[in-house]
């Protein structure tokens, strides 16, 4: 935050002798903040799955998921927010309980079957309560900066199976 | 012998149309039959300055309320008071019927609904802005009037039809997480939302003072909240949608005392 403020006096005290410099920090913002949007915001157009069995055998992307990045996913609250609802074997204070803990979870699932359930766990049982994290149909009153997206990106999906398959 | 046949067949169809209306009229079950206040899920930090009117906050907008209730507005030169005389008496009991029926608009109004119909066309004031403060003030002052009175509102006649579109919202999932207000406040009360207990939803204690706002709010304006926090798109605040379920969450806690104004995080 404080580095932040920094550059930001830097910017304002010595833009002028600098403005090749500022233009091109504008220029990278314009075409990076579509990129972070999208990152944020969930895909508008998801892409396709097959469902075998009660999971999803192929990862939806070819990068695969990366622990550390899914952790993030876990625990941050505009995107997979699981502890909101889950206990997880992590530090924090004030751990949900609506839904069961996720210790020993890849224990208890397989990838593919994990998979779908953060896809869209409806599938699995229509009156489960767990958001779907990969679905845009069947949605009634989205609000209107989230209305056809979804909740996390194929890559964050993939990231936070990742991370959850190292809950033995 | 004929008009007889017809006399008794008339009365035999009224006769199945008054079952017809006694069934429509049936209560419907309730999803909590014995329902909890809010107070039960509260902290004991929280009930201690709500259970003290000199530390809950709340009583400032009583003494705007009171102040209001007797302050001439409008082109008729007329109060609260110059027609509801002393609201300790006049009042006592409104807030615990209210949302009610309106006969001549033929709808369910809420109390804050109530105070702009008499602004607008016994005083010739302006309506207040739904949660504004000075509506706040107002209701506040009200319905401390019904302190720990039973919640009774009446569902009956006319007003069933609006009874049954609040309790559809209520239960319609909605929203990215497609969630519908049972979710929390039914299948999950007493459980933990990270640092959040999950009540069971019930209004008795609204216009309460909430902690995270640091004012008074009105019940609209929290339900504004929860929808956004599925990520659903709220309607307006005095809209009929939300109008209609406030109307079904105060069924949902008849017979509780009412406890305005309460406090919460």
């Amino acid at each position: 935050m404080r580095i932040r403020g920094r550059e930001h006096a830097a910017g304002v005290t010595h833009a002028a002798s600098w403005p090749p410099a500022a233009a091109l920090l504008a220029l990278a913002v314009a075409l990076l903040a579509p990129l972070a949007g999208a990152w944020a915001r969930g895909d508008t157009q998801p892409v396709p799955f097959r469902v075998v069995d009660d999971g999803i055998p192929e990862p939806l992307t070819s990068q695969p998921g990366d622990v550390e990045r899914g952790r993030a996913v876990a625990l941050d609250r505009s995107l997979g927010n699981c502890i909101t609802c889950h206990e997880m074997p992590v530090r924090a204070d004030f751990q949900g309980n609506l839904g069961p803990p996720l210790e020993g979870l890849a224990s208890r699932y397989t990838l593919p079957e994990l998979r779908l359930r953060v896809v869209d766990s409806k599938r699995i049982n229509p009156e489960s309560n767990m958001p779907s994290f990969y679905r845009i149909e069947g949605l009634y009153n989205v609000r209107r900066d989230w209305a056809g997206r979804t909740m996390l990106t194929a890559q964050q999906v993939e990231d936070l199976l990742a991370y959850l398959m190292t809950l033995r | 012998m004929k008009i007889g046949m017809v006399l008794a067949g008339l009365a035999a169809a009224s006769l199945s149309a008054v079952v017809a209306f006694a069934e429509g009229e049936r209560p419907p079950n309730r999803p909590i039959p014995d329902p909890q206040s809010g107070r039960h899920f509260a902290t004991p930090d929280t009930l201690a300055i709500q259970d003290d009117d000199f530390l809950n906050p709340a009583f400032l907008w009583v003494e705007e309320g009171e102040q209001a209730w007797n302050r001439v507005e409008g082109t008729a030169g007329q109060s609260c008071a110059s027609c509801h005389n002393d609201a300790t008496e006049s009042m006592r009991g409104v807030r615990a019927r209210m949302p009610a029926y309106h006969p001549r608009l033929q709808r369910v109004v809420t109390l804050e609904q109530q105070v702009n119909i008499c602004r607008t066309e016994r005083m010739g004031a302006p309506a207040l802005p739904i949660d504004s403060r000075p509506l706040n003030a107002i209701t506040t002052y009200i319905a401390l009037q019904s302190r720990g009175m039973p919640v009774n509102v009446d569902i009956s006649g006319p007003a069933r039809r609006f009874f049954d579109e609040g309790e559809r919202f209520y239960n319609t999932r909605r929203g990215q997480l497609d969630m519908r207000c049972a979710t929390c406040h039914e299948e999950n009360y007493g459980r933990y939302l990270r640092a959040d207990l999950l009540s069971q939803g019930m209004s008795n204690g609204f216009p309460t003072y909430r902690l995270k706002e640091q004012r008074v709010i009105s019940l609209q304006f929290r339900l504004m909240g929860c929808v956004q926090d599925v990520r659903g798109q709220p309607p307006a605040m005095g809209s009929e949608e939300f109008t209609n379920l406030e109307f079904y969450l105060a069924w949902r806690a008849q017979g509780l005392p009412v406890e305005s104004p309460a406090v919460r995080r």
